[in-house]
């Protein structure tokens, strides 16, 4: 097979507790993350932008190998503009929002996942697995904080009490540790996970997928193609993306009653694939495989996210079906919900209730995308005749009636959770309109800021903020400012930022102009309204006019102090 | 009043955030319907879901309708 991508081999090194004799124990770390996968890499290079110290243990010494994530969401590479890797991930990634769904030969359907304008970062882009953690690898090295091991193998861990304690094994011979707090973050078969005895519960579907990676020069728009049932693969779908480096990804569904060995096989794929763009361009194209794999997907989560000093993340916690890419766009939302959270309890400024809300609030996001993925699964694979006539009515009705259209379910692609019932809110007291309720995460705008940021959302993240709005931010009365100077000087600081039109805000407050008026329309903006946004660029309250004692008592409703 | 073929699901005093959110509840509430139901079943399950809808309607101008709709298609 041919292959466009040459892995890296990252370098072990022997750790300084075998290099110094302190095999037996003594190494004690605030926080160990374990596995460089998309999640980890994540959850540390975070924890190094919060100023944590991290050590990052990893059984390998390379990136993903073969055909895994392709699409990584919008919420995803706003994360990853706040831990200063998306630029890269958008250059090389195919960015796109236009998805199209055929039945037969005919299509029904289409959708635009960025459909309103004005916002930093495409609905998706794709890009394949092995490129996100290589980039992830490359910032994660550039950050001193982060001692990343490779080839460095967990092989026993128990929790303490107050601390965990956990047994490495090198090349060079095992070691012991100990960290107030692991972040597991070591995948679905999350090795951990057994060792502590913990359940994740769920089902696997009874179904298989060919997904094959294949390199070819195609003109065709970079959108994401789903077939229902089309001529050239009968009774199944098939799903067609396009990656980097003139890579495409195609799913072909192809039930559960095949062997898989047998259709891995050149011989077997190959024809599948001539059918597919014979039928598509009417003409031989030339390809060749650059990987395939044939999987079965589950959908299932640990009960809960938290166990004592372990903090489960990512696909050690939940797994779903990849019809979403709910994957890791889910986990890298784990470690942007967490990160924060350990920090403040590192910090001594919040207690350590406050990482239950963790498991809280990322159970109830994991609950709505296994939901979605369990839904697309169940739609694009009927389990009863009964489900495969509904499925083929609203197919059939989907291209005349908009209704039809609108229950077509080829995978609900991954969006933010929206955590409506988290204890972090403070619930509103005023009218607001549109949808920057208590628990949302932030919609972007485009601004104009004295710091050089032109979006909103890079003006937010790592702290607390209050978005305080203001027509000419030269308005602000000198109480207010001294209000917001001395919420800036809190035990947990509050940052003020006026949102305007025009003008420059009192010493000690930063300005944000809204360029396009986009931040007033889509946070419901009125003078003198104001938004309290957690570091994670979630809405944690706000009121039509500014209060500091309602800040200070939302603030510690958002950290767990009241 | 003609038939509403426009996206109409909702679920009273629930706030939906995601335009597919309510077809997709639902989706799966039909789907549920018919769980472990063998297929005659499920095809006596599916004529009494008529029934009480088309009562429920009530305008027979409407059903009229609908019924050209869903015959045309098959
Ligand atoms: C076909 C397919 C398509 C997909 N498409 C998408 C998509 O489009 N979008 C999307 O978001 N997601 C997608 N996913 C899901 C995505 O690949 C996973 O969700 C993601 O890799 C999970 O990341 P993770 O960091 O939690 O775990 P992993 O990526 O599994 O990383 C775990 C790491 O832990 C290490 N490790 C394990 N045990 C130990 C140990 N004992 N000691 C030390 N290290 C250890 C491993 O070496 C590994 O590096 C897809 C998956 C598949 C299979």
């Amino acid at each position: 097979m041919l292959s466009t991508y040459q892995y890296p081999k990252f370098e072990y090194r022997r750790p300084p507790e075998i290099a110094e004799g302190r095999e037996g124990g003594g190494g004690r770390y605030p926080v160990v993350v374990v596995g460089a996968g998309p999640v980890g890499l994540t959850a540390a290079i975070d924890l190094a932008i919060h100023g944590v110290p991290v050590v990052l243990l990893d059984n390998d010494d390379t990136v993903s190998i073969g055909s895994r994530g392709v699409c990584y969401a919008k919420r995803a590479l706003e994360i990853m503009d706040r831990l200063g890797c998306a630029e890269e991930m958008v250059a090389k990634g195919v960015s796109w929002n236009v998805g199209r769904t055929f039945f037969r030969e005919q299509e029904v359907f289409n959708f635009n996942l960025c459909p309103e304008p004005d916002h930093h970062r495409p609905g998706m882009i794709n890009l394949q697995q092995y490129y996100l953690e290589e980039y992830l690898v490359r910032r994660a090295q550039s950050l001193p904080e982060i001692d990343l091991r490779w080839k460095n193998n967990v092989i026993a861990v128990s929790d303490q009490g107050d601390r965990v304690a956990l047994r490495v094994e090198t090349a060079d011979g095992a070691y012991s540790i100990e960290t107030d707090w692991l972040v597991v973050a070591d995948g679905a078969r999350s090795p951990i996970r057994h060792m502590m005895g913990l359940d994740i519960e769920g089902k696997i579907f009874m179904d298989r997928f060919l997904i094959a990676d294949v390199v070819m020069k195609a003109d065709y728009p970079t959108e994401r193609w789903f077939w229902f049932d089309p001529p050239f693969h009968p009774n199944q779908s098939v799903l067609l993306h396009r990656q980097a480096d003139n890579v495409w990804r195609i799913d072909f569904q192809l039930g559960w009653n095949v062997d898989p060995e047998e259709e891995k096989q050149p011989e077997k794929v190959i024809p599948r694939i001539k059918a597919m763009l014979g039928w598509h361009a009417n003409e031989e194209r030339e390809f060749e495989l650059e990987w395939v794999s044939v999987y079965t997907f589950q959908c299932r989560r640990m009960h809960e996210f938290r166990h004592g000093r372990l903090l489960f993340t990512g696909d050690a916690a939940h797994q779903v079906s990849p019809f979403g890419a709910r994957g890791a766009n889910s986990g890298i939302q784990d470690t942007d919900n967490l990160v924060w959270k350990l920090k403040l309890v590192l910090d001594g400024t919040a207690p350590a209730r406050l990482l239950d809300t963790y498991s809280e609030e990322r159970v109830a996001a994991a609950d709505e995308n296994l939901m979605n993925s369990t839904r697309s699964t169940d739609f694009i694979t009927p389990k009863s005749a009964t489900s495969r006539t509904f499925r083929n009515a609203v197919l059939g009705l989907a291209k005349d009636y908009p209704f039809a259209r609108a229950l077509v379910n080829s995978g609900r692609l991954s969006v933010p959770s929206v955590l409506v019932e988290s204890p972090l809110n403070t619930p509103d007291t005023e009218v607001f309109a549109g949808n920057m309720v208590p628990g949302a995460p932030m919609d972007d705008a485009p601004v104009d800021s004295t710091r050089g940021e032109k979006w909103l959302l890079q003006a937010a993240g790592n702290r607390f903020l209050l978005l305080y709005c203001m027509p000419d931010a030269g308005d602000v009365d000198a109480a207010t400012a001294d209000a917001c100077t001395a919420l800036a000087a809190g035990a947990i600081p509050v940052e003020t930022l006026v949102v305007a039109e025009r003008g420059t805000a009192p010493a000690g407050l930063g300005t944000l102009i809204d360029v396009k008026g986009r931040v007033r329309e889509r946070y419901d903006l009125k003078p003198g309204t104001c938004y309290l946004i957690r570091p994670d660029q979630h809405v944690a309250a706000r009121w039509r006019s500014l209060d500091a004692a309602k800040v200070r008592a939302a603030l510690a409703r958002a950290t767990c102090n009241a | 009043m003609s038939l509403n073929t426009d996206p109409n699901f909702f679920t009273p005093g629930k706030r939906y955030f995601r335009a597919f959110s309510p077809g997709d509840d639902f989706y799966e509430a039909l789907i549920d319907m018919h769980r472990d139901l063998s297929d005659e079943q499920s095809a006596m399950a599916n004529a009494r879901l008529i029934l009480l809808l088309a009562n429920h309607i009530g305008d027979i101008s409407v059903l009229r309708e609908a019924m050209k709709v869903a015959r045309e298609g098959v």
